[in-house]
């Protein structure tokens, strides 16, 4: 076979929607492409677990507690699944490490704001882990197989993420006069960038029509962000809370919510690294690395000595 | 041939060793092996491939395991294999190596055309 057929035959199987296998032949880019947006994604959920962890020990219940517990253990297994998708790519583990640390990979800019009360933990819940559903269930049918068995795994542990998030956002708008207020003041806080989770506009999105052609995404990047704003704009108003957005009109034609523009000077600066959190995310992450590499390194000499110990005992043995 | 397979080698389960010692470029010398998840459902059931994860040694590898794949009563028996002890069959091969399988649709019973009236077969 040459290069030219192994491209046909790549090309056909993906028209045909039969999912690539990590020895199956695929295109560079394709195998780049996968490898740079997975491992964004497990970093995404490695990251995120830090906005949220910050609160476990101040949920005002014992039932809060062990909800956000679970869901934060929910969030590094998932980065765990997706780091092995990314490992049958061709990438170790480290290296991924060390792009995230170095500054090298992205992962989520909505990480990178802080979380001032604890509204905010349901504000995540319902609108982040939301916005994250919205683009993880096309994902499920990526070209990509061990990609789109990792989805369908987050995805179904997802699903209770939004719902816990909604049930503390409608707890406290249904409460006093100041959980309500705060209720009210984490969404206008979470809002917008909740809605730049979808990423760039798709004019600006430079690699959003080869994705598509390949069959990594199915929807663009807007129209993910209108499927999100049509269902969470009524949700919102399930619970009596204002979305922070003045141009927010329902269009008949369109069948749509429009909505107003988009801060993008904001959006573009954070991914730079200067949101409100980027150093401390980073830093916390990496502080977790560097005093963890003695249990990494104890826990692989203690399997070497007892390999070797058996190994003694089965030549005497013998 | 030869060579296009081994240039897109990309780290499957088990040729791990194989495809990153071809390229050299990849230095998993302080990682935590990989191994292979694989977790039975119910009793009753076959053990299915979950996933993978490093660990350090088996027993790390199957409490692991169950942290990782098993949060939501996945399962009630997990298996671990280091992933450089599997092998597998090479993609390139599959037309010719489930070939004597195709032209043999007598063994499937919906090959036989026997009476409607024939029951309990
Ligand atoms: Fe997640
Ligand atoms: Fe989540």
């Amino acid at each position: 076979m040459t290069v030219h057929s192994f491209q046909e035959h790549f090309d056909a199987k993906i028209d045909n929607e039969v999912m690539i296998e990590p020895r199956d032949w695929m295109p560079d880019d394709y195998r780049k492409t996968l490898i740079r947006q997975i491992s964004q994604h497990a970093h995404s959920e490695i990251v995120g677990m830090l906005p949220e962890g910050n609160w476990i020990t101040r949920a005002p219940s014992l039932r809060r507690k062990a909800v956000l517990l679970a869901k934060v253990q929910d969030e590094g297994g998932h980065g765990l699944y997706l780091y092995s998708a990314a490992e049958t790519l061709g990438i170790t583990r480290d290296e991924m490490f060390d792009q995230l640390h170095t500054g090298k990979a992205k992962y989520s800019s909505i990480f990178n704001y802080p979380t001032l009360t604890w509204a905010d933990i349901g504000a995540i819940g319902w609108l982040v882990d939301g916005a994250a559903i919205m683009n993880q269930v096309p994902l499920c049918r990526t070209s990509y197989g061990p990609y789109a068995r990792a989805m369908v795994r987050v995805c179904k542990e997802e699903s209770f993420h939004q719902r816990q998030g909604f049930e503390i956002m409608m707890t406290l708008a249904n409460g006093t006069d100041v959980q309500k207020k705060m209720a009210q003041d984490a969404l206008n806080r979470w809002w917008w960038p909740s809605i730049m989770m979808f990423g760039p506009n798709d004019a600006d999105s430079p690699h959003t029509a080869q994705s598509m052609r390949w069959r990594i995404k199915r929807f663009t990047n807007d129209e993910l962000r209108q499927k999100f704003i049509d269902v969470t704009v009524e949700q919102a108003r399930l619970i009596g809370l204002t979305v922070p957005d003045p141009d927010l009109k329902w269009n008949e034609e369109r069948g749509h919510y429009d909505f107003g523009p988009i801060n993008w000077d904001e959006f573009w600066n954070v991914v730079k690294g200067n949101g409100p959190c980027n150093k401390e995310r980073l830093d916390a992450r990496k502080k977790a690395w560097e005093e963890g590499a003695w249990v990494r390194e104890a826990a692989l000499a203690h399997s070497e000595k007892r390999k070797a110990r058996k190994e003694n005992k089965e030549v005497k043995a013998a | 041939m030869n060579q296009f397979i081994n240039k897109n080698l990309y780290g499957d389960y088990g040729d791990k060793e194989q495809a990153t010692g071809a390229s050299g470029t990849h230095n998993t010398a302080g990682e935590w092996p990989l191994w292979e998840v694989f977790i039975r459902s119910k009793a009753g059931l076959d053990h299915k491939h979950a996933g993978s994860l490093h660990a350090a040694d088996a027993q790390m590898a199957i409490e692991n395991a169950r942290d990782v794949y098993t949060r939501r009563m996945e399962g009630v028996s997990i298996w671990v294999v280091e992933s450089k002890n599997i092998h597998a069959s090479d993609p390139y091969e599959a037309a010719s190596m489930y070939e004597p399988a195709n032209d043999k649709v007598y063994r499937h019973p919906t090959f036989y055309n026997l009476p409607d009236e024939l029951k309990h077969m």
